[in-house]
């Protein structure tokens, strides 16, 4: 089977600082890899050099695209790279309000990316909104409202909806669930694992808790210094940790 | 089914001066289809680091882990994922519960990992349930405020939702009165019935006895002890 | 004459803005920056369209200036007064006489012929501003042609007003690449944007000059199930009986008693005097107004 993401020997440097260095591995279809490290490990900069936002000093980002086989996104085109962030690509961020037009109404935000493809039917359009906002438990008479009026959870499942519209088949998610309530987390969280699997959709979702990658990754890197100190199965990882500091990482983790 | 060859384990504790700990050392065992075979052995003796280790869950140190056709021990983690989804069901000793998840939704998600429609997930969900004596009403809950007991016949619902070859039970009957055990018992019956490979830690000899068609001492294998 | 250089600016400041001009109607709809000269009028006071005018204007031109379809307004008679004094050039009221036209808000009734010029006032010519501030990142949408956004400002329109409430400014596609702004024309007029003259957009604040060339194809964007339609208010000219041209409502008792009348203020005039009169019209008479 075609890896959907072969990342081969990523590396950024900020002048002498290192970002991230040396980070290669393999994302197949349907798998959600998740990402851990403290602040400084390197994991958003790792996240932004493989979704296209940072330009990496090294390495391939090799995407299966449908019609083409893999190809390396680094060295696409830019209008061939924004078709990919329009279509089988999506990039959840932390702070919605990056990720969604403030002043735009909810079902505009979520018909963005349906009508940057072309679509030109309002009537069809509008049900598609209609529908993702379902899915993403936001209710259907919210369409209209901009989403300044939403709380951070609305906002942040609305992002998803946003990107989920167009049937992605591979989703960046950088702390999903930072700066919102616990309930709303959870919440949250349950809604993303039933969109991974009745999308059957490939996640690399970075975060500094260990709760959201049990919840929600299958395979786990963790990250130090901008080094993969170790990397495995999520539950292995986090129950048989090998390395020192995944050792310290999982114990520090206070069980309520 | 299962072939566990000359396996060994240590763990090494590294923030308390790299302590190393071996566990076991020369670990073998098959078992065949239709087979229920239960690990002994005093508390400690690493009976669930066994079974961890053949679920993938804890690394093996040497030696290999064959479920069917996978060597659990150095297979790539979307090949053990691929394993855990249809060949290898786990129950482990308590209930991982996520918060919000109902009850039926819990049991359901090995079917729906399976690619069964949402309908017939919660309609198999339901019997199992209903078999070990959930209540109703319990079902749209999470199973977070539940007593020790009812997560326990959840987690064992969820266990046997799916119809795996091979599965791993960690003390299936703890917790259980005596009409909820002998269903449970009937149900691992039938799953060696239709040709699964069960391994089994049973601290209820009796529940043992009933099922397990022989037992095997892990004690033998820690280090440092005569076999 | 004074001591202007003909139509005010220099020669090389002509030469820039022509550069410009031919780089717009080769590349229709696509915004040229150039760099705008302070005029002696203000910015938002059309210093774009009469830098244009300048720079094309020739001594055997005829100049006509309108705003919002009447050449007698305080703007068109000021324009048109300041090409009088620094070109010389003739002047008219008939758009039929004229080989330049310098309009605000309006295009002219009359269909235009391939030997004449219609130079626009544009206030705001990126027509992605109001959704995405950044010129940056508008400038790469134009360039990928990546105008997703365009359709989310009708979608947004038709959820709020049941309808593409847009009237004015109303975004088009021109020759099935650039999306364009035709400056604040009503939507009535965007079918006139095909035509056989040459169209001239001139931005003074923003610093931007584009072009359509004679035929070519100017397509108003819509939704399949929202098709563009150029509306006018239900009504027929008072003063000349017009049914098709667009009309101004003019309130002119303490009744709220109310007039329509073209817009177009030579049109109404020309019609009036080949004898169509209106409901509330005057037959027209030689030397009235």
């Amino acid at each position: 089977m075609t890896p959907l993401l072969e990342v081969e020997n990523i590396s950024k440097s900020y002048g002498a600082r290192v970002g991230c260095t040396g980070v290669s591995f393999d994302l197949y279809p349907g798998e959600v890899m998740g990402i851990v490290g403290e602040s400084g490990s390197g994991k958003s900069t790792l996240l932004n050099c493989l979704a296209g936002h940072l330009c990496p000093d090294l390495g391939a980002v090799r995407f299966d695209t449908r019609a083409d086989g893999l190809h390396d996104t680094l060295t696409m085109s830019e209008p061939e790279r924004r078709m990919l962030g329009r279509t089988d690509w999506a990039f959840v961020h932390q702070n919605p309000r990056d990720g969604l037009r403030m002043n735009v109404s909810a079902g505009g935000n979520v018909g963005e990316r349906l009508m940057a493809v072309n679509a030109r039917h309002y009537g069809d359009i509008r049900a598609a909104a209609v529908d993702w906002l379902g899915r993403v438990e936001i209710a259907q008479d919210r369409i209209d409202d901009r989403p300044a009026a939403f709380s951070g959870g609305m906002q942040q499942r609305l992002q998803i909806a946003r990107n989920l519209v167009t049937g992605p088949r591979l989703v960046f998610m950088d702390e999903p669930t930072g700066g919102l309530d616990v309930s709303v987390q959870a919440r949250l969280l349950d809604l993303l694992r039933g969109l991974v699997r009745d999308m059957n959709l490939s996640a690399i979702i970075v975060t500094h808790d260990l709760a959201v990658v049990r919840l929600l990754a299958d395979r786990l890197m963790v990250m130090k210094d901008g080094h993969v100190i170790e990397t495995g199965l999520t539950d292995q990882v986090l129950d048989d940790p090998q390395h020192a500091y995944t050792q310290l990482l999982v114990s520090s983790v206070l069980q309520v | 089914m299962i072939h566990v060859e000359n396996v060994s384990k240590f763990f090494t504790l590294h923030n308390q001066g790299a302590a190393e700990i071996p566990v076991m050392a020369g670990a073998s065992l098959c078992v065949a289809r239709g087979e229920c075979v239960a690990l002994t052995g005093a508390s400690g003796a690493g009976k669930s680091t066994l079974m961890r280790m053949i679920y993938g869950n804890y690394l093996t140190a040497s030696g290999r882990i064959m479920v069917g056709e996978v060597d659990v021990a150095r297979a790539a983690p979307r090949e053990i994922i691929a394993l855990r989804r249809r060949t290898l069901g786990y129950v482990s000793q308590f209930l991982r519960v996520v918060p919000r998840v109902s009850t039926r939704d819990v049991v359901a998600e090995p079917l729906l990992a399976t690619g069964a429609t949402r309908a017939e997930a919660l309609a198999q969900a339901e019997t199992l349930l209903a078999r070990l004596n959930i209540p109703e009403r319990l079902w749209p809950l999470s199973p977070t405020t539940f007593s020790g007991g009812e997560q326990q016949r959840v987690n064992i619902a969820r266990g046997f939702a799916y119809p795996y070859p091979a599965l791993l039970l960690d003390e299936p009957t703890a917790s259980l009165d005596p009409d909820n055990r002998a269903t449970v018992l009937a149900m691992i019956g039938e799953a060696k019935d239709r040709g699964a490979a069960i391994i089994g830690i049973f601290h209820d000899r009796m529940a043992r006895d009933e099922v397990c068609d022989r037992t095997l001492d892990v004690g033998q294998f820690t280090p440092g002890r005569a076999a | 004459m004074s001591d202007y250089n003909f139509a005010y600016l220099d020669e090389q400041t002509k030469r820039m803005i022509r550069r410009a001009i031919l780089k717009g109607l080769a590349i229709p709809g696509y915004q040229v920056p150039f760099a705008s000269r302070e005029m002696p009028m203000p910015y938002g006071w059309g210093t774009g369209g009469v830098q244009v005018s300048a720079a094309i204007l020739t001594p055997e031109d005829t100049l006509k200036v309108i705003d919002q379809g009447a050449d007698d307004t305080t703007n068109a008679v000021s324009i048109r007064r300041f090409f009088q004094k620094t070109a010389g050039v003739a002047v008219t009221e008939a758009t039929a006489q004229a080989s330049v036209i310098q309009t605000r808000h309006r295009i002219p009734e009359a269909d235009l012929r391939a030997d004449q010029i219609l130079v626009y006032q544009v206030p705001i010519p990126e027509p992605l501003r109001f959704l995405e501030p950044s010129e940056v990142e508008t400038r790469k949408m134009h360039a990928l042609e990546d105008y997703g956004l365009m359709h989310v400002k009708l979608y947004e329109d038709i959820s709020q007003h049941g309808d593409i409430a847009t009237a004015y400014a109303y975004p088009v596609k021109v020759e099935g690449r650039y999306v364009m702004d035709p400056s604040p024309i009503p939507k009535f007029d965007n079918p006139k944007l095909e035509m056989a003259g040459i169209q001239l957009f001139g931005a003074g604040r923003e610093q931007r000059i584009y072009a359509i060339p004679p035929y070519t194809r100017v397509v108003s964007l819509d939704f399949d199930d929202y098709p563009f339609q150029p509306t006018k208010a239900d009504h027929a000219c008072d003063l000349c009986g017009a049914q098709n041209s667009y009309l101004d409502e003019l309130i002119v008792d303490d009744d709220g008693g109310r007039v329509f009348m073209c817009s177009d203020t030579d049109y109404c005039s020309t019609r009036r005097k080949q004898g169509h009169v209106g409901a509330q019209g005057v037959p027209y008479a030689e030397g009235a107004t």
